[in-house]
Protein backbone atom coordinates (compact mmCIF):
# COMPACT_ATOMS: atom_id res chain seq x y z
CA UNK A 1 0.00 0.00 0.00
CA UNK A 2 2.81 2.62 0.76
CA UNK A 3 4.81 1.71 -2.00
CA UNK A 4 1.89 2.27 -4.39
CA UNK A 5 1.21 5.35 -3.09
CA UNK A 6 4.52 6.36 -3.53
CA UNK A 7 4.85 5.27 -6.66
CA UNK A 8 1.51 7.73 -7.37
CA UNK A 9 3.61 10.63 -5.83
CA UNK A 10 6.48 10.07 -7.95
CA UNK A 11 4.41 9.88 -10.98
CA UNK A 12 2.06 12.83 -10.13
CA UNK A 13 5.64 15.33 -9.87
CA UNK A 14 6.99 13.90 -12.72
CA UNK A 15 4.39 14.51 -14.77
CA UNK A 16 3.31 17.55 -13.41
CA UNK A 17 7.07 18.63 -13.69
CA UNK A 18 6.90 17.32 -17.36
CA UNK A 19 4.18 19.33 -18.26
CA UNK A 20 5.64 22.72 -17.10
CA UNK A 21 8.39 22.15 -19.16
CA UNK A 22 6.46 21.32 -22.81
CA UNK A 23 4.36 24.20 -21.80
CA UNK A 24 6.57 27.14 -23.32
CA UNK A 25 6.81 24.51 -26.73
CA UNK A 26 2.76 24.11 -26.75
CA UNK A 27 1.95 27.56 -26.24
CA UNK A 28 4.50 28.61 -29.23
CA UNK A 29 2.98 26.51 -31.27
CA UNK A 30 -0.10 26.89 -31.17
CA UNK A 31 0.03 30.81 -30.76
CA UNK A 32 2.21 30.80 -34.31
CA UNK A 33 -1.02 29.15 -36.41
CA UNK A 34 -2.80 32.16 -34.81
CA UNK A 35 -4.84 35.30 -36.38
CA UNK A 36 -3.48 38.17 -34.62
CA UNK A 37 -6.46 38.54 -32.87
CA UNK A 38 -7.12 35.38 -31.80
CA UNK A 39 -3.52 35.40 -30.34
CA UNK A 40 -4.48 38.31 -27.68
CA UNK A 41 -7.96 36.51 -27.17
CA UNK A 42 -8.86 36.21 -23.15
CA UNK A 43 -9.28 33.50 -21.87
CA UNK A 44 -6.80 32.19 -24.34
CA UNK A 45 -7.30 29.11 -26.62
CA UNK A 46 -4.86 26.30 -26.65
CA UNK A 47 -6.19 24.75 -30.35
CA UNK A 48 -6.24 27.84 -33.03
CA UNK A 49 -10.02 28.15 -33.59
CA UNK A 50 -9.14 29.59 -37.16
CA UNK A 51 -5.99 27.91 -38.45
CA UNK A 52 -3.66 29.79 -40.09
CA UNK A 53 -0.27 29.33 -41.94
CA UNK A 54 -0.13 33.49 -42.54
CA UNK A 55 2.54 34.14 -39.81
CA UNK A 56 4.95 31.34 -41.39
CA UNK A 57 4.77 33.13 -44.65
CA UNK A 58 5.41 36.59 -43.48
CA UNK A 59 8.52 35.20 -41.53
CA UNK A 60 9.23 32.99 -44.36
CA UNK A 61 8.84 35.45 -47.11
CA UNK A 62 8.92 39.52 -45.48
CA UNK A 63 11.32 38.28 -42.85
CA UNK A 64 14.47 36.90 -44.42
CA UNK A 65 15.00 33.68 -41.92
CA UNK A 66 15.79 31.74 -45.44
CA UNK A 67 18.92 33.67 -45.53
CA UNK A 68 19.59 33.27 -41.64
CA UNK A 69 19.41 29.68 -41.59
CA UNK A 70 21.74 29.63 -45.13
CA UNK A 71 24.38 31.84 -42.77
CA UNK A 72 23.81 29.57 -39.57
CA UNK A 73 24.12 26.63 -41.58
CA UNK A 74 27.14 27.59 -43.28
CA UNK A 75 28.83 28.81 -40.12
CA UNK A 76 27.75 25.71 -38.33
CA UNK A 77 29.47 23.31 -41.24
CA UNK A 78 32.54 25.21 -41.21
CA UNK A 79 33.05 25.90 -38.08
CA UNK A 80 32.11 22.23 -37.10
CA UNK A 81 35.38 20.85 -40.08
CA UNK A 82 37.66 23.11 -38.63
CA UNK A 83 37.39 21.83 -34.88
CA UNK A 84 37.38 18.59 -36.22
CA UNK A 85 40.75 19.41 -38.39
CA UNK A 86 42.12 21.06 -35.41
CA UNK A 87 41.49 18.84 -32.87
CA UNK A 88 42.34 15.72 -34.55
CA UNK A 89 45.94 16.76 -35.44
CA UNK A 90 46.64 18.50 -31.90
CA UNK A 91 45.25 15.44 -30.10
CA UNK A 92 46.91 13.23 -32.31
CA UNK A 93 50.43 15.31 -31.70
CA UNK A 94 49.14 15.50 -27.84
CA UNK A 95 49.24 11.86 -27.59
CA UNK A 96 51.49 9.86 -29.91
CA UNK A 97 54.41 11.66 -30.75
CA UNK A 98 57.32 12.23 -27.30
CA UNK A 99 58.45 15.81 -27.46
CA UNK A 100 59.92 18.12 -25.18
CA UNK A 101 57.58 20.26 -23.15
CA UNK A 102 54.64 18.18 -24.34
CA UNK A 103 52.87 17.83 -20.90
CA UNK A 104 53.41 21.51 -20.41
CA UNK A 105 52.11 23.17 -23.85
CA UNK A 106 49.07 21.02 -22.93
CA UNK A 107 48.36 21.72 -19.03
CA UNK A 108 48.82 25.48 -20.76
CA UNK A 109 46.31 25.35 -23.59
CA UNK A 110 43.89 23.34 -20.87
CA UNK A 111 44.46 26.74 -18.21
CA UNK A 112 42.68 28.83 -21.33
CA UNK A 113 39.95 27.10 -20.79
CA UNK A 114 38.98 28.51 -17.51
CA UNK A 115 39.04 32.58 -19.05
CA UNK A 116 35.43 32.59 -20.56
CA UNK A 117 34.39 34.74 -23.44
CA UNK A 118 33.00 37.68 -22.17
CA UNK A 119 36.67 38.49 -20.60
CA UNK A 120 38.53 39.17 -24.23
CA UNK A 121 35.33 39.51 -26.36
CA UNK A 122 35.80 43.45 -26.85
CA UNK A 123 40.04 43.30 -28.05
CA UNK A 124 38.79 40.05 -30.32
CA UNK A 125 36.21 42.13 -32.09
CA UNK A 126 39.52 45.02 -32.62
CA UNK A 127 41.77 42.02 -33.95
CA UNK A 128 38.95 40.71 -36.23
CA UNK A 129 38.11 44.72 -36.82
CA UNK A 130 41.48 44.79 -37.73
CA UNK A 131 41.64 41.93 -39.90
CA UNK A 132 38.79 43.42 -42.30
CA UNK A 133 36.84 40.83 -41.39
CA UNK A 134 33.86 42.27 -40.08
CA UNK A 135 30.27 41.10 -41.48
CA UNK A 136 32.08 38.61 -43.24
CA UNK A 137 32.29 34.96 -43.11
CA UNK A 138 35.51 34.54 -41.78
CA UNK A 139 34.79 36.87 -38.54
CA UNK A 140 31.96 34.38 -37.55
CA UNK A 141 34.15 31.14 -38.51
CA UNK A 142 37.34 31.68 -37.68
CA UNK A 143 38.09 32.34 -34.38
CA UNK A 144 36.21 29.26 -33.38
CA UNK A 145 37.96 26.66 -35.26
CA UNK A 146 39.41 24.90 -32.04
CA UNK A 147 37.98 23.73 -29.34
CA UNK A 148 39.62 23.06 -26.41
CA UNK A 149 37.54 20.67 -24.51
CA UNK A 150 37.35 18.59 -28.09
CA UNK A 151 41.42 18.31 -28.07
CA UNK A 152 41.30 17.20 -24.60
CA UNK A 153 38.40 14.47 -25.23
CA UNK A 154 40.01 13.23 -28.40
CA UNK A 155 43.23 12.91 -26.58
CA UNK A 156 41.75 10.92 -23.78
CA UNK A 157 40.35 8.36 -26.06
CA UNK A 158 43.63 8.37 -28.24
CA UNK A 159 45.87 7.24 -25.36
CA UNK A 160 43.77 4.03 -24.53
CA UNK A 161 44.68 2.81 -28.24
CA UNK A 162 47.39 0.12 -27.76
CA UNK A 163 50.40 0.71 -29.26
CA UNK A 164 51.00 -2.90 -30.68
CA UNK A 165 48.08 -1.45 -33.33
CA UNK A 166 50.69 1.24 -34.44
CA UNK A 167 53.86 -0.89 -34.40
CA UNK A 168 51.83 -3.14 -36.87
CA UNK A 169 51.04 -0.42 -38.95
CA UNK A 170 54.65 1.14 -39.09
CA UNK A 171 55.85 -2.52 -39.63
CA UNK A 172 53.39 -2.91 -43.03
CA UNK A 173 54.44 0.48 -44.49
CA UNK A 174 52.00 2.87 -42.89
CA UNK A 175 52.67 6.64 -42.49
CA UNK A 176 52.23 7.95 -39.12
CA UNK A 177 49.73 10.53 -40.71
CA UNK A 178 48.16 7.66 -42.50
CA UNK A 179 47.88 5.76 -39.18
CA UNK A 180 45.73 8.84 -38.06
CA UNK A 181 43.07 8.60 -40.75
CA UNK A 182 42.89 5.14 -41.43
CA UNK A 183 43.31 3.64 -37.44
CA UNK A 184 43.22 6.26 -35.37
CA UNK A 185 39.79 8.37 -36.44
CA UNK A 186 37.58 5.02 -36.23
CA UNK A 187 38.36 3.78 -33.01
CA UNK A 188 37.68 7.72 -31.84
CA UNK A 189 34.34 7.67 -33.57
CA UNK A 190 32.24 8.13 -30.54
CA UNK A 191 34.41 11.27 -29.26
CA UNK A 192 34.20 12.86 -32.63
CA UNK A 193 30.04 12.54 -32.37
CA UNK A 194 30.35 14.24 -28.90
CA UNK A 195 32.68 16.92 -30.19
CA UNK A 196 30.35 17.65 -33.14
CA UNK A 197 27.02 17.54 -31.11
CA UNK A 198 28.35 20.02 -28.84
CA UNK A 199 29.71 22.07 -31.51
CA UNK A 200 26.96 22.18 -33.87
CA UNK A 201 24.72 22.97 -31.24
CA UNK A 202 26.88 25.56 -29.98
CA UNK A 203 27.40 27.27 -33.17
CA UNK A 204 23.49 27.53 -34.16
CA UNK A 205 22.59 28.60 -30.87
CA UNK A 206 25.50 31.01 -30.46
CA UNK A 207 24.48 34.70 -30.10
CA UNK A 208 26.96 37.40 -27.98
CA UNK A 209 30.17 37.51 -30.88
CA UNK A 210 27.38 37.19 -34.04
CA UNK A 211 25.46 39.97 -32.76
CA UNK A 212 28.83 41.77 -32.41
CA UNK A 213 30.60 41.12 -35.74
CA UNK A 214 27.23 41.45 -38.06
CA UNK A 215 26.20 44.34 -39.28
CA UNK A 216 23.93 44.10 -42.85
CA UNK A 217 20.90 41.57 -42.71
CA UNK A 218 22.12 39.86 -45.20
CA UNK A 219 24.90 38.43 -42.81
CA UNK A 220 22.99 37.75 -39.48
CA UNK A 221 23.21 34.40 -38.45
CA UNK A 222 19.67 33.13 -37.06
CA UNK A 223 19.69 33.68 -33.59
CA UNK A 224 20.37 37.51 -34.45
CA UNK A 225 18.01 37.73 -36.88
CA UNK A 226 15.59 36.44 -34.67
CA UNK A 227 16.66 38.79 -32.03
CA UNK A 228 16.52 42.13 -33.91
CA UNK A 229 13.18 40.97 -35.40
CA UNK A 230 12.05 40.12 -31.51
CA UNK A 231 13.09 43.98 -30.93
CA UNK A 232 11.41 45.44 -33.96
CA UNK A 233 8.13 43.85 -33.87
CA UNK A 234 6.50 43.96 -30.70
CA UNK A 235 2.77 43.22 -31.24
CA UNK A 236 2.67 40.34 -34.14
CA UNK A 237 3.04 37.25 -31.27
CA UNK A 238 1.57 35.12 -33.75
CA UNK A 239 4.65 36.26 -36.33
CA UNK A 240 7.38 36.16 -33.16
CA UNK A 241 6.00 32.36 -32.22
CA UNK A 242 6.78 31.05 -36.32
CA UNK A 243 10.11 32.85 -35.94
CA UNK A 244 10.66 30.91 -32.65
CA UNK A 245 9.39 27.45 -33.92
CA UNK A 246 11.63 28.36 -37.01
CA UNK A 247 14.64 28.98 -35.28
CA UNK A 248 14.63 25.47 -33.03
CA UNK A 249 13.34 23.44 -35.36
CA UNK A 250 16.45 22.63 -36.81
CA UNK A 251 17.81 21.45 -33.63
CA UNK A 252 14.97 19.91 -32.32
CA UNK A 253 14.81 17.33 -35.61
CA UNK A 254 18.69 16.56 -34.70
CA UNK A 255 17.62 15.90 -31.16
CA UNK A 256 15.02 13.84 -32.22
CA UNK A 257 17.27 11.61 -34.53
CA UNK A 258 20.37 11.42 -32.66
CA UNK A 259 18.85 11.55 -29.18
CA UNK A 260 20.75 8.54 -27.46
CA UNK A 261 24.29 10.49 -28.34
CA UNK A 262 23.02 13.85 -27.28
CA UNK A 263 22.19 13.32 -24.05
CA UNK A 264 25.05 10.75 -23.39
CA UNK A 265 27.72 13.28 -24.54
CA UNK A 266 26.00 15.94 -22.26
CA UNK A 267 25.98 13.25 -19.01
CA UNK A 268 29.81 12.10 -19.95
CA UNK A 269 30.72 15.80 -20.26
CA UNK A 270 29.99 16.18 -16.21
CA UNK A 271 32.13 13.19 -15.31
CA UNK A 272 35.77 13.97 -13.96
CA UNK A 273 37.88 11.01 -15.97
CA UNK B 1 70.97 19.53 -31.36
CA UNK B 2 69.42 17.65 -34.58
CA UNK B 3 67.45 14.92 -32.60
CA UNK B 4 66.22 17.32 -30.64
CA UNK B 5 64.60 19.01 -33.36
CA UNK B 6 63.72 16.17 -35.35
CA UNK B 7 61.92 15.21 -31.97
CA UNK B 8 60.07 18.61 -32.04
CA UNK B 9 58.87 19.66 -35.26
CA UNK B 10 56.66 16.95 -36.46
CA UNK B 11 54.20 17.31 -33.63
CA UNK B 12 54.85 20.46 -33.64
CA UNK B 13 53.59 20.70 -36.95
CA UNK B 14 50.62 19.10 -36.55
CA UNK B 15 49.71 21.41 -33.40
CA UNK B 16 50.12 24.44 -35.59
CA UNK B 17 47.04 24.90 -36.54
CA UNK B 18 45.47 24.73 -33.31
CA UNK B 19 48.17 27.10 -31.44
CA UNK B 20 48.01 29.76 -34.22
CA UNK B 21 44.31 30.31 -33.86
CA UNK B 22 44.07 30.17 -30.19
CA UNK B 23 47.17 32.57 -29.91
CA UNK B 24 45.64 35.23 -32.22
CA UNK B 25 42.25 34.64 -31.10
CA UNK B 26 42.09 33.85 -27.40
CA UNK B 27 45.75 34.27 -26.15
CA UNK B 28 45.98 37.62 -27.59
CA UNK B 29 43.09 39.28 -26.77
CA UNK B 30 43.22 37.84 -23.27
CA UNK B 31 47.06 39.57 -22.92
CA UNK B 32 45.02 43.00 -24.98
CA UNK B 33 42.28 43.27 -22.50
CA UNK B 34 44.84 43.32 -19.38
CA UNK B 35 46.78 46.27 -21.25
CA UNK B 36 43.82 48.16 -22.60
CA UNK B 37 42.75 48.43 -18.88
CA UNK B 38 45.45 50.89 -18.13
CA UNK B 39 45.26 53.06 -21.03
CA UNK B 40 42.71 55.55 -21.83
CA UNK B 41 40.62 54.04 -25.28
CA UNK B 42 37.15 55.70 -26.01
CA UNK B 43 35.61 56.46 -28.82
CA UNK B 44 38.07 58.97 -30.29
CA UNK B 45 41.02 56.59 -29.98
CA UNK B 46 43.72 56.08 -27.53
CA UNK B 47 44.87 58.82 -25.51
CA UNK B 48 48.01 56.82 -23.48
CA UNK B 49 48.50 55.05 -20.70
CA UNK B 50 46.60 55.95 -17.34
CA UNK B 51 47.66 53.70 -14.79
CA UNK B 52 44.42 52.06 -12.31
CA UNK B 53 42.59 55.58 -13.28
CA UNK B 54 40.41 53.39 -14.82
CA UNK B 55 39.57 50.36 -11.99
CA UNK B 56 39.35 54.05 -9.91
CA UNK B 57 36.69 54.98 -11.91
CA UNK B 58 34.86 51.74 -12.06
CA UNK B 59 34.98 51.33 -7.77
CA UNK B 60 33.03 54.86 -7.90
CA UNK B 61 30.51 53.56 -10.48
CA UNK B 62 26.95 53.20 -9.06
CA UNK B 63 26.05 51.75 -12.47
CA UNK B 64 28.87 49.01 -12.44
CA UNK B 65 28.29 48.15 -8.42
CA UNK B 66 24.33 47.65 -9.60
CA UNK B 67 25.38 44.90 -12.57
CA UNK B 68 27.91 43.73 -10.43
CA UNK B 69 24.68 43.21 -7.47
CA UNK B 70 22.10 41.90 -10.23
CA UNK B 71 24.70 39.32 -11.00
CA UNK B 72 25.00 37.75 -7.86
CA UNK B 73 21.25 37.92 -7.01
CA UNK B 74 20.34 36.09 -10.39
CA UNK B 75 23.54 33.43 -9.53
CA UNK B 76 22.41 33.05 -5.82
CA UNK B 77 18.75 32.77 -6.74
CA UNK B 78 19.34 30.63 -10.40
CA UNK B 79 22.32 28.04 -8.81
CA UNK B 80 20.62 26.30 -5.51
CA UNK B 81 16.94 26.51 -7.25
CA UNK B 82 18.24 24.70 -10.22
CA UNK B 83 20.28 22.12 -8.30
CA UNK B 84 17.15 21.80 -5.53
CA UNK B 85 14.57 20.54 -8.39
CA UNK B 86 17.02 18.67 -10.37
CA UNK B 87 18.14 16.66 -7.98
CA UNK B 88 14.47 16.10 -6.66
CA UNK B 89 13.69 15.05 -10.58
CA UNK B 90 16.68 13.03 -11.23
CA UNK B 91 15.81 11.09 -7.89
CA UNK B 92 12.68 10.23 -9.08
CA UNK B 93 13.65 9.31 -12.66
CA UNK B 94 16.32 6.72 -11.06
CA UNK B 95 13.51 4.69 -8.89
CA UNK B 96 13.16 2.26 -12.01
CA UNK B 97 10.15 4.46 -13.30
CA UNK B 98 8.13 3.63 -16.37
CA UNK B 99 8.87 5.78 -19.23
CA UNK B 100 12.03 6.97 -18.13
CA UNK B 101 13.53 8.04 -21.66
CA UNK B 102 10.27 9.67 -22.54
CA UNK B 103 10.76 11.95 -18.97
CA UNK B 104 14.40 12.76 -19.83
CA UNK B 105 13.68 13.37 -23.65
CA UNK B 106 10.78 16.15 -22.24
CA UNK B 107 13.10 17.51 -19.60
CA UNK B 108 16.06 17.80 -21.67
CA UNK B 109 14.07 19.68 -24.65
CA UNK B 110 15.23 23.06 -23.59
CA UNK B 111 18.64 22.42 -23.06
CA UNK B 112 19.42 22.11 -27.02
CA UNK B 113 16.57 25.11 -27.58
CA UNK B 114 18.17 28.36 -27.77
CA UNK B 115 18.39 31.05 -25.45
CA UNK B 116 17.12 34.15 -28.05
CA UNK B 117 14.21 31.33 -28.90
CA UNK B 118 13.26 30.55 -25.51
CA UNK B 119 13.96 34.09 -24.28
CA UNK B 120 11.27 35.67 -26.93
CA UNK B 121 8.48 32.70 -26.09
CA UNK B 122 8.96 33.76 -22.76
CA UNK B 123 8.76 37.21 -22.91
CA UNK B 124 5.53 36.47 -24.73
CA UNK B 125 4.74 33.93 -21.44
CA UNK B 126 5.45 37.21 -18.88
CA UNK B 127 3.03 39.61 -21.13
CA UNK B 128 1.71 41.50 -18.32
CA UNK B 129 -1.80 42.05 -20.63
CA UNK B 130 -2.01 38.59 -22.62
CA UNK B 131 0.65 36.40 -20.87
CA UNK B 132 -0.27 32.84 -19.83
CA UNK B 133 1.35 33.29 -16.34
CA UNK B 134 -1.04 36.21 -15.73
CA UNK B 135 -3.44 34.53 -16.86
CA UNK B 136 -3.02 31.89 -14.79
CA UNK B 137 -3.01 34.18 -11.80
CA UNK B 138 -5.93 35.80 -12.73
CA UNK B 139 -7.82 32.03 -12.74
CA UNK B 140 -6.13 31.26 -9.14
CA UNK B 141 -8.04 34.79 -7.65
CA UNK B 142 -4.55 35.94 -7.61
CA UNK B 143 -3.25 39.45 -8.76
CA UNK B 144 -1.89 39.48 -12.20
CA UNK B 145 2.27 40.43 -11.78
CA UNK B 146 3.95 42.91 -14.48
CA UNK B 147 6.86 40.54 -14.44
CA UNK B 148 9.70 41.78 -16.68
CA UNK B 149 8.19 45.44 -16.40
CA UNK B 150 8.41 45.41 -12.45
CA UNK B 151 11.39 46.80 -10.77
CA UNK B 152 10.07 46.52 -7.53
CA UNK B 153 12.66 43.80 -5.29
CA UNK B 154 10.17 40.31 -4.40
CA UNK B 155 11.14 40.83 -0.98
CA UNK B 156 9.69 44.08 -1.41
CA UNK B 157 6.58 42.68 -3.04
CA UNK B 158 6.18 39.70 -0.27
CA UNK B 159 6.45 41.45 2.79
CA UNK B 160 5.03 44.65 1.35
CA UNK B 161 7.23 46.91 2.83
CA UNK B 162 9.95 49.91 1.76
CA UNK B 163 13.02 48.63 2.16
CA UNK B 164 16.78 49.60 1.84
CA UNK B 165 18.42 49.34 -1.67
CA UNK B 166 20.44 45.61 -0.77
CA UNK B 167 17.83 44.18 0.95
CA UNK B 168 15.18 45.12 -1.43
CA UNK B 169 16.47 41.47 -3.25
CA UNK B 170 16.47 40.91 -7.18
CA UNK B 171 13.40 42.77 -8.88
CA UNK B 172 10.68 40.27 -10.38
CA UNK B 173 12.10 41.54 -13.53
CA UNK B 174 15.78 39.88 -12.74
CA UNK B 175 13.58 36.98 -11.52
CA UNK B 176 11.53 36.14 -13.70
CA UNK B 177 15.21 35.69 -15.71
CA UNK B 178 15.83 33.51 -13.30
CA UNK B 179 12.72 31.50 -13.66
CA UNK B 180 13.88 30.93 -17.13
CA UNK B 181 16.71 29.97 -16.95
CA UNK B 182 15.85 27.15 -14.16
CA UNK B 183 13.53 26.10 -16.78
CA UNK B 184 16.42 26.25 -19.72
CA UNK B 185 18.99 24.31 -18.21
CA UNK B 186 17.65 22.23 -15.40
CA UNK B 187 17.51 18.90 -17.91
CA UNK B 188 20.92 19.52 -18.07
CA UNK B 189 21.86 18.61 -14.21
CA UNK B 190 18.93 16.29 -14.44
CA UNK B 191 21.37 14.30 -16.81
CA UNK B 192 24.42 14.97 -14.80
CA UNK B 193 22.74 14.26 -12.18
CA UNK B 194 21.31 11.02 -13.67
CA UNK B 195 24.30 9.90 -14.38
CA UNK B 196 25.61 10.53 -10.93
CA UNK B 197 23.14 8.02 -9.23
CA UNK B 198 23.29 5.16 -11.58
CA UNK B 199 27.09 5.39 -9.75
CA UNK B 200 25.84 4.89 -6.31
CA UNK B 201 26.23 1.23 -5.84
CA UNK B 202 22.66 -0.76 -5.12
CA UNK B 203 24.54 -2.07 -1.96
CA UNK B 204 24.31 1.67 0.15
CA UNK B 205 20.66 1.37 -1.42
CA UNK B 206 19.94 -2.66 0.37
CA UNK B 207 21.22 -1.84 3.46
CA UNK B 208 19.25 1.24 3.68
CA UNK B 209 16.39 -0.63 3.13
CA UNK B 210 17.20 -3.56 5.32
CA UNK B 211 17.67 -0.72 7.84
CA UNK B 212 13.92 0.07 7.12
CA UNK B 213 14.67 3.60 5.66
CA UNK B 214 12.03 5.44 4.11
CA UNK B 215 12.19 7.41 0.77
CA UNK B 216 13.44 10.83 2.54
CA UNK B 217 16.30 8.94 5.05
CA UNK B 218 17.33 6.91 2.00
CA UNK B 219 17.47 10.43 -0.17
CA UNK B 220 18.97 12.79 3.21
CA UNK B 221 21.10 10.06 4.06
CA UNK B 222 22.87 7.43 1.25
CA UNK B 223 22.27 9.38 -1.99
CA UNK B 224 23.26 13.23 -0.87
CA UNK B 225 26.57 12.31 0.47
CA UNK B 226 27.51 9.84 -2.06
CA UNK B 227 26.30 12.31 -4.65
CA UNK B 228 28.40 15.64 -3.67
CA UNK B 229 30.79 15.38 -6.19
CA UNK B 230 28.31 15.50 -8.93
CA UNK B 231 26.25 18.07 -6.96
CA UNK B 232 29.94 19.75 -6.14
CA UNK B 233 30.45 19.57 -9.90
CA UNK B 234 27.24 20.80 -11.11
CA UNK B 235 27.69 23.92 -8.53
CA UNK B 236 30.81 25.01 -10.17
CA UNK B 237 29.85 25.14 -13.17
CA UNK B 238 26.21 26.55 -13.51
CA UNK B 239 27.79 29.26 -11.18
CA UNK B 240 30.28 29.80 -13.98
CA UNK B 241 27.31 29.78 -16.53
CA UNK B 242 25.11 32.25 -14.18
CA UNK B 243 27.78 34.97 -13.86
CA UNK B 244 27.67 35.16 -17.99
CA UNK B 245 24.17 35.65 -18.48
CA UNK B 246 23.75 38.21 -21.53
CA UNK B 247 21.03 36.99 -24.37
CA UNK B 248 17.82 37.02 -22.18
CA UNK B 249 18.94 40.87 -21.16
CA UNK B 250 19.39 42.02 -24.46
CA UNK B 251 16.44 40.04 -25.70
CA UNK B 252 13.82 40.12 -23.09
CA UNK B 253 14.24 43.47 -21.17
CA UNK B 254 13.77 47.32 -21.45
CA UNK B 255 14.06 48.83 -23.79
CA UNK B 256 16.56 49.90 -23.42
CA UNK B 257 17.87 46.26 -21.62
CA UNK B 258 18.81 46.36 -18.59
CA UNK B 259 15.48 47.82 -17.70
CA UNK B 260 13.59 48.48 -15.70
CA UNK B 261 15.62 50.72 -13.82
CA UNK B 262 18.91 48.84 -14.79
CA UNK B 263 17.25 46.29 -12.26
CA UNK B 264 18.36 43.52 -14.43
CA UNK B 265 21.84 44.73 -16.08
CA UNK B 266 24.26 42.20 -15.60
CA UNK B 267 27.84 42.57 -15.81
CA UNK B 268 28.16 40.90 -18.89
CA UNK B 269 25.57 43.23 -20.10
CA UNK B 270 27.24 46.25 -18.72
CA UNK B 271 30.64 45.10 -20.29
CA UNK B 272 29.00 44.63 -23.54
CA UNK B 273 27.16 48.19 -23.44
CA UNK B 274 30.66 49.96 -22.40
CA UNK B 275 33.55 48.22 -24.38
CA UNK B 276 31.09 47.72 -27.62
CA UNK B 277 28.31 49.94 -27.63
CA UNK B 278 29.89 53.00 -25.98
CA UNK B 279 33.46 52.25 -27.48
CA UNK B 280 35.00 52.54 -24.29
CA UNK B 281 37.40 50.04 -24.59
CA UNK B 282 39.81 51.01 -21.39
CA UNK B 283 37.23 50.99 -19.56
CA UNK B 284 35.38 48.22 -20.83
CA UNK B 285 38.68 45.93 -20.26
CA UNK B 286 38.96 47.42 -16.93
CA UNK B 287 35.27 45.76 -16.37
CA UNK B 288 36.64 42.50 -18.17
CA UNK B 289 39.34 41.74 -15.82
CA UNK B 290 37.34 42.75 -12.53
CA UNK B 291 34.77 40.26 -14.21
CA UNK B 292 37.83 37.55 -14.99
CA UNK B 293 38.90 37.75 -11.23
CA UNK B 294 35.34 37.18 -9.75
CA UNK B 295 35.13 33.99 -11.75
CA UNK B 296 38.36 33.14 -10.64
CA UNK B 297 37.36 33.69 -6.80
CA UNK B 298 34.31 31.73 -7.05
CA UNK B 299 36.09 28.79 -8.56
CA UNK B 300 39.21 28.87 -5.75
CA UNK B 301 36.98 29.44 -3.31
CA UNK B 302 34.73 26.18 -4.32
CA UNK B 303 37.80 24.20 -5.23
CA UNK B 304 39.90 25.00 -1.83
CA UNK B 305 37.34 25.60 0.45
CA UNK B 306 33.79 23.67 -0.70
CA UNK B 307 35.54 20.26 -2.04
CA UNK B 308 36.89 19.82 1.45
CA UNK B 309 33.36 19.02 2.39
CA UNK B 310 32.73 16.66 -0.90
CA UNK B 311 32.45 13.31 0.42
CA UNK B 312 34.44 11.10 -2.14
CA UNK B 313 34.18 7.14 -2.49
CA UNK B 314 37.35 5.23 -1.48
Amino acid sequence: MRYKLQKAIIYTVLIFGAIWMLLPFLWMLSTSFKTQAEALRMPPTWIPQHFTTMPFKIVWEKVHFPQYIYVSTIVSLFTLAGVLITSLLAAYAFSWYEFPGREQMFMAMLSLMMVPIPVYVVPLYIIVQKLGWIDTFYALIVPWTVNIFGIFLLRQHMRSIPRDLYDAAIIDGCSKLRFLFSVVMPLVKPAIVTIAIFDVIGSWNAFMWPLMVTNSDKMRPIQVGLAYFAQGETTNYPALMAASTITILPLLILFFIAQKQIVESYSRSGLKE
Amino acid sequence: MKSFLKKLIPPLILLSPAFIILFVFKVLPIIFAFRLSFYDWGIAGIKGFVGLKNYYYLLKDPFFWQSVINTIYYTIFAVPLNIIISLIIAYLLNRGIKALGLFRTIYFLPVITSIVAVSVVWKWLYDPNRGLFNYFLTLAGLHPLKWLEEPRGIFEMIFSVHLPYILRGPSLALFSLVLMSVWKSLGYNVVIFLAGLKNIPDVYYEAARIDGAGMWQTFRNVTIPLLSPTTFYVMIMSTIISFQVFAPVWTMTGPPPGGPLGTTSVIVYYLYQKGFEEYQVGYGSAIAFVFFLMILAITLFQKLYLEKKVYYEV
